[in-house]
């Protein structure tokens, strides 16, 4: 093959993938999701609920006397906010968790193989070649991250709402001990992480969702659709037997972060299902996705 | 070539297929048998009407879809088993560009080639804009994607093709919705690339673009591969015919047919017919003596497009 191996001693051929190029990939995914319009959207949506919170605790108590009508996710918590602005972050995410936040999870989730495939874009990554594996391992990292970025989002979103609208200081926990303003911070920074963590398996769900169809918008419905379906069964006392294999069943186990001592039983709980919830779908994910013949 | 065991290279073909066959789920048989060979250094076309099998036979050369059996190795290597170590050295356009719309032009070739492994980053925007100007798109570079006539979206996803030195480039109808100064570019680049050494596997349903450009041909139909060769052996297949141009057709015709031609067809003044085995310096003393006042007389020559009606039996569409 005369010409073509003229051609390849000039330096067509010999390159070899390189583990540090390979990151590029990942790289330029979080650069494409974090400059879409779509991602900053939800995240728009999910800083603007702590907002809508804190303005009408506020207004509903008027002056100063902690009115305890609220009642919304987190009985607990909104009674506390007039006393003290941290306690808004608390709320948020106990309003957020059950269904906004996950759902902007479902959304980038779901849209990953299957928005790529419906674009066409997935082929042309393919013979890039992008390599299945490390695809699906770049979707799922940035979904992981957008994860985090989210709960972030919902976090300095109310905590600087809080800080506008009430008092900031000293908390007492549900236990009815007081801590420090310094140590509330963290403990919201620990929350937040779990908040993160506990959505790490619906993403591995909206992941495989992905792999199955062609159709972005339908993946996104599907994963969406699963979530509410999932929320309303845990709320049925007749499945009580298997409530605890559902991924939401623990969500608001983050409060207890909030106790003292720490209770840790559900928290730690929580964490094994969403690991397990990641390790069979994520396995799933990739076994649906190597094999697959891409037509679209 | 880079060698393994399995590597043996068993001919100078850039892509050899032995028997490879597809059927979709659902009983279907998309690609049937097929035993391609495409030469190295060809500018090789690829024909065949609709739904004769192409794209699926290129998506697995491309390994985005698993054979149901036979083999396929592109640049001596096994696909779809060895595709990450092959695929850095194709650039491919299959089925037409695909781009992120919410991203420029520039940003989606940065996107396609950090999917690339084997792709240095540092030489990345430079190889970008390499790509885009010879292409014709450094103006409209910084625009977004969805902003981009289909021309555009055209010459970008060629860009995508370009983004490295290639040994093989695979073009699934290239010229498509170009305007004709955009497709003589196109097929200017194809001879330029050519030249270079890098061998183009061009599928399109424009008989005379693959005239212009191909080297070599194969052509499908039904799933099954019906003739494969170089353009002139497969061209001088199909006979040119006799065409005579004359204020007295029928008198024409009824010399032309004692002379033993066949295939008689007279419109206004002009007598087309198969030739007789006869040199038509013959024939047309023979039409003069007889009186007929002869203005024209010509073989048509033989064109792609006879030869693949012929071996088809299907219409073409050749103004496209």
């Amino acid at each position: 093959m005369s010409r073509a191996e003229t051609y390849a001693a000039t330096g067509a051929a010999a390159r070899a993938p390189r583990a540090l190029w390979s990151l590029g990939l990942l790289r330029n995914e979080l650069l494409t999701t974090f400059r879409r319009w779509r991602t900053l959207a939800l995240l728009a949506v999910l800083a603007a609920v702590p907002v809508l919170v804190g303005v009408a605790v506020r207004i509903e108590t008027g002056g100063g006397d902690p009115a305890g009508g609220g009642g919304g996710g987190g009985p607990a918590f909104i009674s506390q906010i007039t006393d003290n602005g941290l306690f808004l972050v608390f709320t948020a995410f106990a309003a957020t968790l059950p269904f906004f936040l996950p759902m902007a999870i479902g959304v980038v989730a779901g849209d990953a193989i299957a928005g790529e495939a419906s674009a066409g874009t997935l082929r042309y990554l393919l013979v890039a070649p992008a390599g299945r594996t490390r695809l699906l391992l770049t979707k799922y990292a940035t979904v992981l991250v957008f994860c985090l970025a989210a709960t972030l989002v919902v976090a300095v979103s109310a905590l600087a709402t809080g800080a506008l609208l009430f008092p900031l200081g000293d908390l007492t926990t549900i236990s009815g001990t007081r801590i420090g303003f310094a140590e509330g911070l963290l403990r919201a920074l620990l929350i937040a992480l779990v908040v993160a963590a506990s959505l790490v398996g619906v993403a591995a769900l909206g992941l495989f969702v992905s792999t199955l169809t062609g159709s972005g918008i339908a993946a996104m419905a599907t994963t969406v659709g699963l979530l509410i379906t999932v929320q309303i069964l845990d709320q049925i006392p007749q499945l009580h037997a298997l409530q605890p294999y559902f991924f939401s069943h623990y969500w608001l186990s983050f409060a207890d972060l909030l106790r003292e001592p720490v209770y840790w039983d559900d928290l730690l709980r929580n964490l094994g299902l969403q690991a397990l919830y990641a390790a069979v779908f994520g396995s799933a994910a990739w076994a649906r996705f190597t094999a697959k013949d891409i037509t679209a | 070539m880079t060698g393994a065991a399995d590597d043996e290279e068993p001919t100078h073909a850039v892509i050899a297929t032995r028997g490879l066959t597809k059927r979709y789920r659902g009983g279907q048989l998309a690609v049937d048998g097929l035993d391609l060979t495409v030469p190295a250094g060809s500018v090789f076309g690829f024909l065949g009407p609709n739904g004769s099998g192409k794209t699926t036979t290129i998506r697995m050369l491309m390994g985005l879809i698993e054979p149901t059996s036979g083999t396929a190795r592109v640049l001596g290597r096994p696909v779809p088993r060895a595709a990450r170590a092959v695929l850095p050295q194709v650039g491919a356009l299959i089925e037409g560009p695909a781009l992120y719309g919410f991203l420029s032009g520039r940003d989606n070739l940065l996107r396609y080639d950090a999917a690339d492994p084997t792709a240095d980053p540092r030489t990345r925007p430079g190889r970008v804009a390499a790509a885009l100007d010879r292409v014709g798109l450094t103006a409209a570079a910084g625009k977004k994607a969805k902003a981009y006539s289909l021309g555009m979206r055209q010459r970008l996803g060629l860009a995508a093709a370009l983004l490295q030195p290639r040994r093989l480039l695979v073009l699934d109808e290239p010229t498509n919705g170009l305007d004709p100064q955009g497709m003589r570019e196109i097929r200017a680049l194809v001879r330029e690339l050519a030249s270079d050494g890098t061998t183009v596997f061009l599928s399109s349903h424009l008989l005379d673009e693959i005239e212009q450009v191909c080297t070599h041909v194969a052509v499908m139909t039904r799933g099954r591969l019906v003739t494969q060769g170089p353009v002139a052996e497969l061209a001088a297949g199909a006979r040119g015919r006799l065409v005579v141009t004359t204020p007295d057709p029928a008198d024409a015709a009824r010399v032309l047919k004692e002379r033993g031609a066949t295939d008689l067809v007279i419109a206004g003044d002009r007598v087309t017919a198969e030739p007789p085995d006869q040199d038509p310096a013959e024939v047309n003393a023979a039409l003069v003596t007889a009186g007929v006042r002869v203005r024209g007389f010509g073989l048509e020559r033989g064109s792609l497009e006879d030869a693949f009606v012929a071996l088809t039996g299907e219409g073409f569409d050749v103004a496209g």
